[in-house]
């Protein structure tokens, strides 16, 4: 017994305390509690005693060991912590710089403009459907109630192609036609309930005219559609789209293939009334025209421009905007 | 059409002013707004006479005027008008006055000599965009008369957007019985004295084409005096039309045409030689107008002829040769009624726009020919003097009325509301008609002559919501019947593609249809593409093939304004020529210049390449992938080495590549840009998927690397890998490529990742060598490859 368990102790404790990291604590532990440590090796002495002092002596080398090994833990458990620190205040990056990688884009206005119209009209249980934009004339203007010497024609400042045998269509309504056309050659009834979103073409370019632009057509044919159903349904279609209670009138107005016409008109927030779209019951010669009975089918239609839409909605000033395609423009819309 | 609002009082009572009734009928339909005739009125400006004008010492160009202003003793003015001379009357604005401009006179020296006020244009006057010279009065006007007064400066203007169906309304009786029928009030028709027949002589009138020319009539004025002047009070009225005074002749059927609705033409007796004819034009015939046009007529176009020639063209504009002039003292004055297709097609087909078309176009009553005709030769003896000749008439005296029949049944099933008998009655009453019962809820409903816009139910329907308010009529919420289909997942919808675009960092432009037809030849020389025939420019004069000729402008369109990294695509149709017919085909296109990625911190710049956009593409097809391939191949706008053609199950579906070099030069640009486009159908068609089991045993890896010729493409070693490595081979990628020290020129290495996998058990390392040398003998008999060592 050349050293007292108490002051074994002490060294041990004391050489623990002073481990500046996990490495050297390990040495400390084999050095004290491993299979040949200080500790260790005074239990071996254990065999050299009887009865009580053995007993004895067991209990206090074995506190000993447990003191020993409380204060590694302890002492581990905090070199880590420090380590992990050091680790973490290594590895520190500067969150400021940005990401590698590509930026998101961004939906053109007008297409943004159009898929949330058309979404809010497909809740509404109106299908998307399409039509050319090369038209003949019996879709744009014949069968629309637009004869060849109607003065509406000469509103309608058309671009031809193959010597007139062609029209740009001037308005998105030849696919009220064409859908209807469909219909009664595949033998169905309507009801129908359609919106035709798609490119129109006038031959008029000015600062509040592109010779091509963007309509939505809607039309809704069934048994028993009335002006007071569209009122309702364009009425919620405009509240919808600006987000607010809206206050609208409608204007009689006139469209070859709509009677009653109108114009919707929208109140803004100077309190000129704006006009946003045309309206109104699908006129019977255009029933008779795709061979629909017009004394049992009534119907709505309606149709308006993309671009204005766009420009109340996001403050554009200048419909040429819309065309330039300027970057800094388009970014905008991301 | 605008219009004097006081002129309208005249023939309707009315309260408030101009706006509030332009507020009122354009919620009857009536689109109008309202303006002062000049923001304020003159003060201070009177009628004055010039007495005497002496030149200016100093000056050639002034005169000094003396003015009678209906004060004891004359004014002096110095006046530079070329029109001041002694005995005309004309605004005088005194000392102190006030212009409608703010511009105030005060007392001045003119070049030495003092002037007490200045004499007036009617551009000074805000009466007049332009004028030259002094507004001339009526030589008995008063001198000292307020000119606010005299020239009714109390008056407003009506501008009307009339829509082309009611034609009816263009004239203040048409407009004066409508706002009657709007506000539920009788109109205040003032009495329009007949002229007095003293003459006796005839002009004989032939049709021959009545269904272009239902009705005409005629009559001579002879003896008129030529020197006449057509007074300030119908100028005035004029003018509030935007119409200038010409002739008193002229004037007076401009007058009557604005007051009654009717066209009138006047030619000058003296010119004319026989009958009248309203006949085709014949085959050849050509006719000089009076707007100073010569057209050819070839089309059977309905004119109003002499024995000789052809005089006007019938409803649409007169000719020079006929016209009344300052020497005119005899005219046959016509009242006619044209049918609307008749003048309708000969304006269109010559280009031509007049008041009077403007009303033939849209119809005018036919009930009007003859009242016109005489409220017309009234005003002109009036004006001119002469001797009246009885009327000569010529096809259809009386008009067909028309009668159409309304079911009240109807008027609720269209509307949504039902309106009573009574309202309807009222209403329809108000607008003229006159009303029958029939049977059962059912009227006959007679439509007065003018309505030529009514002819059948609906019109009648549209005429009571719009006299009822169309804010009169219920919101009726959802009564809809939906027969919604089956939404269709095989068609992917473009918006997807789009956002994965976007997703990408590419940004959405929406360009014009047309296209320059030099970038299109460039890109697409072969073929013809489908031009317009009537373009707006040079530039715009075809339609797009593709939409790399919209792209390419509005990357350059950026680049000039120091955008240089851009990303830029587009959906939209283009027209090509099939067999002589036009094919419409959607298609999503990019284009994309600059660096691979926006400029950072951590990324070295490089520039774009054929890979980068390669990937933006793979993306798009997404699932189809693997029914695409990319091969090399030839695109007239594409560099031959940077370019391939992709197809899908073999048939070609787009292209992706780099701009040829002859394209850039060609176009003048500053660097080729990558570009793709891809056919939108052939992209959005794809299979509804369905889940595959997945393997439960692990996947084993060989990795083969060999050197090939630098022709050869990877795609091949893949494809051979792929017949070869039976249905274990789960996946074949080429994960190096390397050119280079230890390789011979012309060849290359390409290493290929082969993963292997069985769902039924875990592969031995037997089996999967096996597999892998099979690979491998088939690469180096096939496809010459060298097992790279």
């Amino acid at each position: 017994m050349s050293e007292s368990l108490e002051s074994l102790q002490d060294a041990a404790l004391a050489a623990i305390a002073a481990a500046a990291d996990l490495r050297t604590l390990e040495a400390l532990r084999v050095e004290w509690l491993g299979k040949k440590g200080r500790i260790t090796e005074r239990l071996k002495q254990l065999g050299e005693l009887e009865g009580y002092e053995r007993k004895a002596f067991g209990e206090k080398v074995n506190r000993v060991k447990q003191a020993v090994a409380e204060a590694l833990a302890g002492r581990q458990q905090i070199l880590e912590a420090a380590a992990l620190e050091a680790q973490l205040a290594a590895e520190a990056i500067d969150v400021t710089l940005p990401g590698r990688g590509l930026p998101a884009g961004g939906l053109h206005p007008i297409t943004r403009t159009i898929a949330r119209i058309e979404r809010l009209f497909n809740d509404l249980g109106f299908e998307t459907v399409e039509g050319p934009e090369v038209e003949d004339d019996f879709h744009n203007f014949t069968a629309l109630n637009i004869p060849e010497l109607h003065p509406a024609r000469a509103m309608h400042d058309t671009f031809y192609v193959d010597q007139g045998r062609g029209v740009l269509r001037t308005h998105t309504s030849p696919v009220q036609i064409r859908t209807l056309e469909a219909l009664v050659q595949r033998g169905a009834q309507p009801p129908v309930r359609v919106i035709a979103p798609g490119r129109v073409f006038r031959c008029d370019s000015d600062r509040t005219h592109s010779p091509m632009f963007h309509q939505i057509e809607g039309l809704y044919v069934a048994e028993n559609v009335s002006f007071a159903d569209l009122q309702h349904e364009l009425r919620t279609f405009l509240a919808r789209f600006f987000e607010r209670e809206v206050t609208v009138r409608f204007r009689p107005s006139y469209f070859p293939f709509t009677e009653p016409s109108a114009e919707a008109d929208l109140l803004d927030e100077q309190g000129r009334w704006l006009e946003v779209l045309g309206c109104g019951m699908v006129h019977p010669k255009v029933f008779e025209a795709v061979g629909l009975d017009p004394e049992r089918y009534t119907g709505f239609a309606f149709g308006l421009g993309v671009e204005r839409f766009a420009m109340l909605r996001y403050g554009v000033d200048d419909l040429r905007q819309f065309f330039h395609n300027d970057l800094r423009f388009l970014e905008q819309f991301r | 059409m605008k219009l004097s609002f006081n002129w309208l009082r005249e023939w309707v009572p009315l309260e408030g002013g101009a706006q509030a009734l332009a507020d009122r009928i354009t919620l009857a339909g009536l689109e109008s707004e309202a303006a002062p005739l000049a923001v304020t009125a003159p003060e201070g400006v009177v009628v004055g006479r010039i007495i005497s004008c002496a030149p200016h010492p100093q000056a050639d160009r002034l005169q000094v005027c003396s003015v009678d202003v209906g004060a004891e003793a004359p004014l002096t003015i110095v006046c530079g008008a070329a029109n001041a001379r002694p005995g005309i009357h004309v605004p005088c604005a005194t000392v102190g006055a006030r212009l409608p401009g703010g511009q105030a006179i005060g007392q001045a020296k003119l070049r030495g000599v003092e002037s007490f006020g200045m004499l007036c244009s009617a551009q000074e006057l805000g009466l007049a965009e332009k004028a030259d010279g002094l507004l001339e009065l009526d030589a008995d006007s008063r001198p000292g008369t307020p000119i606010a007064q005299y020239l009714s400066f109390d008056d407003e203007v009506l501008s009307l957007e009339l829509t082309p169906n009611r034609g009816d309304c263009l004239s203040v009786l048409g407009l004066a019985r409508e706002v009657a029928a709007i506000y539920g009030i009788p109109m205040r028709r003032p009495s329009l004295p007949p002229a007095v027949v003293v003459g006796d002589r005839q002009v004989r009138i032939e049709i021959a084409q009545a269904d272009a020319c239902p009705h005409y009539t005629g009559r001579l004025i002879t003896r008129l005096r030529a020197d006449a002047r057509t007074p300030d009070w119908m100028r005035e009225r004029l003018r509030r039309s935007g119409i200038r005074a010409i002739h008193p002749v002229v004037d007076v059927t401009n007058y009557v045409m604005l007051e009654l609705g009717q066209p009138l033409h006047a030619f000058d007796q003296a010119k004319l030689q026989g009958g009248i004819q309203v006949r085709p034009a014949q085959p050849g015939e050509r006719l000089a107008l009076l707007n100073e046009q010569t057209v050819q007529l070839d089309h059977g176009e309905l004119v109003i002829a002499d024995e000789q020639r052809a005089l006007a063209l019938a409803g649409v504009m007169g000719g020079a040769d006929s016209a009344v002039d300052a020497s005119t003292t005899a005219i046959f004055l016509e009242s006619a009624c044209f049918s609307p297709t008749a003048v309708a097609g000969t304006g269109r087909r010559h280009k031509l726009h007049s008041d009077s078309l403007h009303r033939f176009e849209r119809g005018v009553d036919p009930g009007l020919q003859r009242i016109a005709l005489d409220r017309a030769s009234q005003l002109i003896v009036q004006l001119c003097g002469g001797e009246v000749h009885p009327i000569t008439q010529a096809g259809r005296t009386q008009p067909d009325g028309v009668t159409v029949a309304l079911r009240a049944a109807r008027v609720e099933r269209l509307l949504g509301m039902a309106i009573p008998a009574k309202t309807i009655e009222a209403l329809l009453g108000r607008l003229g008609m006159t009303l029958r019962h029939d049977v059962g809820g059912t009227w006959q409903v007679k439509v007065p002559s003018y309505r030529t816009d009514i002819r059948e139910e609906v019109d009648l329907i549209e005429e009571i919501a719009r006299l009822q308010g169309y804010d009169a009529i219920p919101v009726r919420p959802y009564g809809a019947t939906l027969t919604p289909s089956a939404a269709n997942e095989r068609r992917l919808p473009v918006q997807v593609l789009r956002e994965r675009l976007v997703g990408r960092g590419w940004q959405e432009a929406v360009n014009l249809a047309f296209v320059d037809p030099a970038i299109q030849s460039v890109l697409i020389p072969e073929g013809a593409a489908v031009a317009l025939d009537n373009p707006l420019a040079e530039t715009l004069g075809e339609l797009r093939r593709t939409l790399w000729a919209g792209l390419l402008p509005a990357w350059q369109h950026n680049e000039q304004r120091q955008q240089r990294r851009l990303r830029l695509f587009e959906v939209a149709v283009c027209f090509e020529r099939v067999e002589g017919a036009i094919v419409e085909q959607g298609r999503i296109a990019g284009i994309a210049t600059g660096t691979a990625a926006p400029e950072h911190w951590d990324l070295p710049p490089r520039a774009t390449d054929f890979y980068d956009l390669r990937a933006d593409v793979e993306a798009l097809l997404g699932a189809l992938l693997p029914q695409c391939s990319f091969e090399a191949a030839a695109h007239p706008a594409l560099h031959p080495g940077q370019c391939a053609r992709v197809l899908r199950e073999g048939v070609e579906i787009g292209w992706v590549g780099r701009l040829h070099p002859r394209v850039v030069q060609a176009l003048d640009l500053t660097e080729a840009p990558l570009l793709f486009e891809l056919v939108l159908a052939a992209v959005c068609d794809r299979a509804v998927p369905r889940a595959q089991p997945m393997s439960e045993f692990p996947s084993s890896r060989r990795d083969l690397a060999v050197v090939v010729p630098e022709a050869l493409p990877a795609e091949a070693l893949i494809a051979r890998a792929r017949a070869v490595g039976g249905p274990q081979l789960v996946q074949a990628k080429v994960f190096d490529v390397y050119r280079g020290k230890g390789l011979s020129d012309g060849c290359k290495s390409i290493a290929i990742g082969l993963i292997f996998n069985d769902n039924s058990r875990t592969l031995q390392n037997e089996d999967i060598d096996r597999a892998a040398q099979a690979i491998l003998a088939d690469w180096q008999q096939r496809l010459d490859a060298v097992v790279r060592g």
